[in-house]
């Protein structure tokens, strides 16, 4: 059983090697040999899966040693693998939301033709996706985190010919490797420390060390994290990685890469219940995401950009009760899977609207869809339902569990997280409900000419077609595209009650992921009653403002709180004055120094040398009587050098 | 007496620049066959050598020793540890794809237009290449400080003659102004350089007058006068240890280059083909930290030790300043330099790390960097020759025409950046974790290196090959099959290195760890004892 | 005879010759000058070896007397040319040394 752990890996990125050199020649066959691989990837992980239920609970961990990656002295890296309840859960979520989005591709990319190329990147994620869960060691999990980042850079600019791609993606990458930064720096700290980077021996040997010690790893932990899962404060890549095709945004952009920030937290949990200081940080850092993140998503108009604000938000529930230590953890992968379904349903289903709109993103030009995408709004309105936190969905389920752990946290700080959980969750029902009654309610507001847009530069204008304004013809998706949806929907559904029967999930998970029962000041009744009332008022006030009234076609100028979420909150605008700039003047002033100075001097010398040699080269006048004076000179010097000498 | 395996491998190389050399002028297409053959000969040689060479043997093996100059006790003595031969086949593997990227570089412009300006280009552009490869080996080869110092000169004129004559015509306006931004770049390598080589030279005389004054009688051996210090039989006063050291190392910081002494090498590197650009960071500069490993810390272990605070910082202020030189830069191949000598940073940081990832690290790093940088700038010079110009923003969208060109230029750039799966990735990460574990401050700061690369391969990559398609780069024909055949085997080594460094690693350790005693030290233990 | 006053001697030739060397324009005196020296160097070198007994000075006065003559050939060659090229055979009109 073993030896399959690495097959996992391989079959994507087989898959990834074939399709990317393989040429035009497999144009035709390519999308298919891409499914074929990770599904073929989602059935051996499923083999194992069942091998592992078919285990006890305390041997379930199986580990591979497939090579010795680099051994310099005490430096012990290997490529080794360990697949545990929570590696497992990862893989079939990874492997099965992944074949879910390849199928879904088939269709969503029939008409580009370097679709064979985008089938190779994404099992080139998939492969570095598995690479991460599967892991035995920090290193080899660096490895797939930045894999990932590479898959996610090449994706979100695949559209390259697109300047805002090909920006986007850029500064995905390069705003992750801040956050790698932090990994680097985590497993420097523990190889200096432990002497080893490998999971089981750090984790266990933590208590070890001093508090410092572990609150430093932690803290670069959650520095990584931060960058891999768009946290405060290097968010600001996710929204602008919306430039990628839909399902790109759907698998990577919210369903998984994106977690894997929650998972290291999860996985390094020893090192953080070690750490008091670096669990207040990530707490912090999640409860400010997931405000910052709905608070973003109310204003945006484009429906990807408010789902990748929906999906910042969600993630900073995660990373919140991943934070919260052993009554978290569990929670915080089980919204994680949860959110897997639901999100990458979400995404789809926005994709499948675009599909039928002409690729136009702009929410305010849609509207009434309901009627010609019934399985669209089907499916979307299930996944809506389940982001919300209807009861008896998924994201009740899980949702419900993390602000309870939040106000079990205890204390002022206990209070100020559920109550920063409990508004997010009235504010996700707004901005979930305002992207709902946008697209399939109300007016068709996209039978009327694009008004060209006042100067708003935030806000995206219209594809603008050039000369007539075509009329789109809304239609359903094809079945390639259609099915995946529908299977999401399920998950969205069901998974979440599925895992709570009997704390199924958490059980599961316990044997890897301590779980300890919080106790919430109030009962957990009044929880979940509090958290259904910040829904219905979440929702209610968005069907006040656009159920009830008409949704107008160009968005107001609106307050200032709009126009900042607009802007993101003005995260670019800070980067752009704190970094990007003195970034710029840095740079340029160094290369003025570094002709003029550094050079400077080395010319200058090369200079001085030549202008004393000019003058020099005037005693040479040619005539042959002034040498022989200067001879005679010289001689006579020497003469009376040497006689001096002999003097003294 | 066994068969002179080194001697072999640079004197193949050295018969065939004669040979490439005394091709008949109508014969140009002999020579550059010749000069592949007599490449890929040396490259079989040198993987003899790599396999003849016992990792856990000697320290020193395949050695050959004679007499040279009996009066000043200099000798022709040869001999290999494992960084040693991880240099010598890089340099073999690396001339073959220099020469075959350079097929068409120095084809006569108009054979008609200008009758007899030069003299055969094209047998003496790859006799000159064959000429640095045999020096090059004989250095790294070499345990004699002073038959060592010979080659790490006379590899000067080679090179002198490779950037001043066969300049990039992709450069400037007209001819006469590339030719005189050509000669400009080759003075100022050959000034820099010759210093440097000329300080080195007090310096060598004066370890012969130390080692003549206390041992009887003078040598230049590496090996004797390392045992020398080993036993106490040869000490040497502190001022004169540090100022021989010093010495010596600024020959090599010239070479490699250290930040401030690096202005030459974007001149260099930019005005010079492609391909000699990739002979001059990828070979040349590698004997530099070579050297500093193999001499300045084997001669001179304290003085290195008192010097490492200030070649620390150096080494930083290299890494950080190259990098955002290089994001400034509107040059591809500048561009391309800068980042190079970002690189040689971190190489230089591990090597005075003392510590055995540092070490490690480093020689890893020269191999991998010397891969790494081949790729890209080979790329970039396929590039450059398509569009005839080397500003970046003269291209814009060649991915949509030119898709194979412009994802092989990705690979370099991302090995550039490091990206874990290839080379560079094992050799950076280890010269950080090497430097943490001493000098967590250094770490930390070199760790910030990471973010820059990113920032100038990813601007470099999505300024020439991204967004919409420039009218000039519309007809851009992709990579051609000679052209692939140089990229692919560097990719495919990128790859394999990346994933499984182990056989490279397996030859390099037992040498540094004979470094490290040399230097007298050991890694630093870990704080706590991990649970196994 | 005291040999010192030879040297005495070979002193005033020289610097006769010196100043022939430096204060005469045409190149045929110059030249002859520079013989004056040249056998002045000779006169010295014979009476050093008388002073001191042995044969060393005589044998480096042949010495200088065969490149001596080596010398005028060359330099009345030069000399000869430069007067037929310029009609002059003034050293100050040949000032072509210069860079």
């Amino acid at each position: 059983m073993e030896t399959l752990i690495g097959l996992l890996v391989a079959a994507p990125l087989l898959g990834a090697a074939v399709l990317l050199c393989g040429g035009r020649r497999l144009d035709r066959t390519g999308h298919w040999i891409g499914t074929a691989l990770a599904a073929a990837s989602f059935l051996l992980g499923a083999v194992l899966f069942a091998d592992m239920l078919g285990r006890e609970a305390e041997d379930r961990t199986l580990s591979q040693h497939v090579f010795s990656w680099i051994p310099v002295g005490g430096f012990q890296a290997d490529v080794a693998f360990r697949l545990d309840q929570l590696s497992m859960t990862f893989v079939l979520l990874i492997t099965g939301v992944g074949t879910l989005i390849h199928v879904y591709s088939i269709g969503y990319m029939e008409h580009d033709e370097r679709r064979r190329r985008f089938f190779g990147y994404l099992n080139l994620f998939l492969a570095a996706m598995l690479l991460l869960v599967l892991a035995d060691n920090y290193l080899l999990l660096y490895a797939g985190w930045e894999g990932v980042g590479l898959a996610s850079y090449l994706l979100i600019g695949f559209w390259q010919h697109k300047p805002s791609a090909a920006t986007a993606a850029k500064k995905a990458f390069i705003v992750n490797r801040v956050g790698d930064i932090g990994l680097s720096i985590a497993i420097m700290i523990m190889f200096t420390t432990f002497g080893t980077f490998a999971f089981s021996p750090v984790l266990e040997s933590v208590g070890g060390t001093s508090e410092g010690t572990a609150t430093a790893i932690g803290l670069m932990l959650l520095l990584a994290a931060c960058g891999k899962s768009a946290q405060v404060p290097l968010q600001s890549w996710l929204g602008d990685a919306m430039e990628g095709p839909t399902p790109v945004s759907a698998l990577i952009h919210a369903a998984t890469m994106v977690t894997a920030g929650v998972y290291l937290i999860v996985r390094s949990g020893a090192i953080f219940d070690a750490a008091p200081a670096a669990q207040t940080a990530v707490v912090t850092v999640g409860a400010v995401t997931l405000l910052f993140g709905a608070i973003v998503g109310c204003a945006k108009d484009d429906i990807k950009k408010a789902l990748a604000g929906s999906t910042m938000s969600q993630i900073g529930y995660m990373v919140l009760a991943a934070g919260l230590g052993p009554i978290g953890y569990a929670f915080a992968i089980m919204h994680l899977v949860t959110h897997g379904f639901f999100k990458a349903g979400l995404f789809l289903g926005a994709g499948s609207v675009m599909h039928g709109m002409n690729d136009e993103v702009d929410m305010r030009r849609y509207g009434g869809l309901r009627k010609y995408m019934p399985i669209t709004f089907a499916t979307f309105g299930l996944g809506y339902l389940a982001i919300i936190g209807f009861p008896g969905l998924s994201g009740f389920f899980s949702k419900d569990k993390i602000i309870e752990a939040a106000f079990a946290k205890g204390g002022t700080e206990g209070w100020i997280l559920g109550g920063a959980a409990l508004l997010g969750a009235a504010i996700t029902a707004f901005y979930m409900t305002r992207v709902m009654l946008m697209t399939f309610f109300g007016e068709e507001r996209w039978r009327n000419a694009p008004t060209p847009s006042p100067k708003e530069p935030s806000v995206e204008p219209a594809a603008e077609t050039g000369g007539e304004y075509e009329v789109p013809h809304p239609h359903e998706s094809p079945k390639s595209m259609t099915v995946p949806m529908i299977v999401l929907a399920f998950g969205s559904v069901f998974a979440g009650g599925l895992f709570s029967w009997g704390e199924a999930f958490v059980h599961w998970l316990e044997p890897v992921v301590p779980f300890e029962h919080g106790h919430p000041p109030v009962s957990a009744l009044t929880v979940t009653a509090a958290t259904v009332v910040a829904l219905l008022i979440g929702v209610g006030a968005a069907w006040l403002q656009y159920g009830r009234k008409p949704v107008p076609a160009l968005a107001p100028r609106g307050s200032l709180l709009t126009r900042a979420a607009r802007r993101d909150l003005l995260q670019d605008d800070f980067n752009h004055v704190v970094l990007v700039k003195p970034g710029e003047y840095l740079t340029r002033g160094l290369v003025y120094l570094d002709h003029k100075v550094v050079d400077g001097a080395v010319n200058g010398t090369a200079a001085a040398v030549g202008g004393l040699s000019g003058r020099s080269r005037r005693i040479q006048n040619g005539y042959a009587r002034s040498y022989a004076v200067s001879m005679l000179g010289g001689a006579a010097v020497l003469v009376a050098a040497t006689l001096l000498m002999r003097a003294v | 007496m066994s068969f002179p395996l080194l001697t072999a491998v640079a004197a193949l190389p050295a018969i065939g620049a004669v040979a490439t050399a005394a091709v008949p002028a109508a014969r140009r297409t002999a020579a550059k066959w010749l000069a592949l053959a007599v490449s890929l000969a040396t490259l079989v040689l040198a993987a003899v050598v790599a396999f003849r060479f016992d990792p856990g043997g000697d320290r020193y093996q395949l050695t050959e020793s004679h007499t040279w100059i009996a009066d000043f006790g200099v000798r022709y003595e040869l001999g290999v540890d494992g960084i040693g031969v991880a240099l010598i086949a890089l340099t073999a593997l690396l001339i073959p794809f220099v020469v075959l990227a350079g097929w068409h570089d120095a084809d006569p412009v108009e054979e008609e237009a200008a009758p007899g300006r030069r003299w055969r280009p094209t047998q003496g552009f790859f006799a000159l290449i064959l000429a640095v490869e045999a020096m090059v080996v004989i250095s790294f080869a070499a345990t004699d400080v002073f038959l060592f110092y010979v080659f790490f000169e006379a590899m000067l004129i080679p090179m002198y003659f490779l950037i001043g004559g066969f300049g990039d015509r992709a450069g400037a306006r007209d001819e006469a102004e590339a030719a005189k931004q050509r000669s400009y770049a080759a003075v100022k390598f050959l000034l820099y350089n010759l210093a440097g080589g000329l300080i080195m030279l007090a310096a060598v005389i004066g370890l012969y007058a130390v080692t003549a004054d206390q041992l009887g009688e003078g040598t230049f051996s590496l090996r004797a006068i390392v045992e020398a210090r080993a036993s106490g039989e040869l000490t040497m006063a502190q001022n004169t240890e540090r100022l021989l050291f010093l010495g010596f190392f600024l020959a090599f910081a010239v070479k490699a280059p250290l930040w401030p002494l690096h202005t030459w090498l974007p001149n260099a590197m930019g005005e010079s083909t492609a391909p000699v650009a990739v002979l001059i960071t990828a070979v040349v500069d590698k004997v530099g930290t070579f050297a500093m490993l193999r001499f300045c810390l084997g001669l001179f272990p304290e003085a290195s030790a008192w010097a490492t605070p200030v070649v620390l910082v150096l080494a930083l202020v290299s890494i950080i300043y190259g990098a955002l030189l290089a994001i400034g830069q509107r040059d591809i191949k500048r561009l391309i330099a800068y980042a190079s000598i970002s690189h040689f940073g971190f190489i230089i940081l591990g090597i005075f790390a003392m510590t055995s990832q540092g070490q490690g690290g480093a020689t890893l790093y020269m191999v991998n960097h010397g891969i790494s940088t081949a790729a890209l700038m080979l790329v970039a010079g396929f590039l450059i020759s398509r569009r005839g110009s080397r500003l970046i923003a003269d291209y814009g969208g060649v991915q949509k025409v030119a898709p194979v060109l412009a994802g092989t230029f990705l690979i370099g750039g991302l090995a550039t950046l490091s990206l874990p799966g290839l080379a560079p990735f094992v050799s950076e990460f280890l010269v950080l974790v090497g430097t943490f574990t001493r000098y967590p401050a250094a770490g930390i700061v070199a760790t910030f290196g990471i973010v820059l690369a990113a920032l100038y391969v990813l601007v470099l990559y999505q300024r020439t090959m991204t967004g919409p398609v420039r009218p000039e780069v519309e007809r851009m024909p992709d990579l051609r099959k000679r052209e692939l055949a140089v990229v692919a085997p560097l990719i495919a080594l990128l790859v394999l290195l990346g994933v499984f460094p182990k056989p490279l690693t397996d030859i390099v350790n037992p040498a540094v760890e004979h470094t490290l005693s040399d230097v007298q030290k050991t890694d630093p233990d870990p704080e706590v004892e991990a649970a196994k | 005879m005291n040999p010192v006053n030879y040297l005495y001697l070979a002193a005033l030739l020289f610097t006769i010759g010196a100043s022939g060397v430096l204060l005469r324009r045409n190149a045929i005196v110059v030249f002859m000058s520079v013989e004056l020296m040249l056998n002045a160097a000779n006169l010295a070198l014979v009476a050093f070896s008388r002073l001191h007994g042995n044969l060393d000075g005589q044998i480096i006065a042949f010495f200088t007397m065969v490149v001596a003559a080596a010398e005028v050939v060359v330099g009345l060659a030069i000399i000869v040319t430069i007067f037929r090229s310029r009609h002059s055979a003034s050293v100050d009109d040949a000032s072509l040394m210069k860079l």
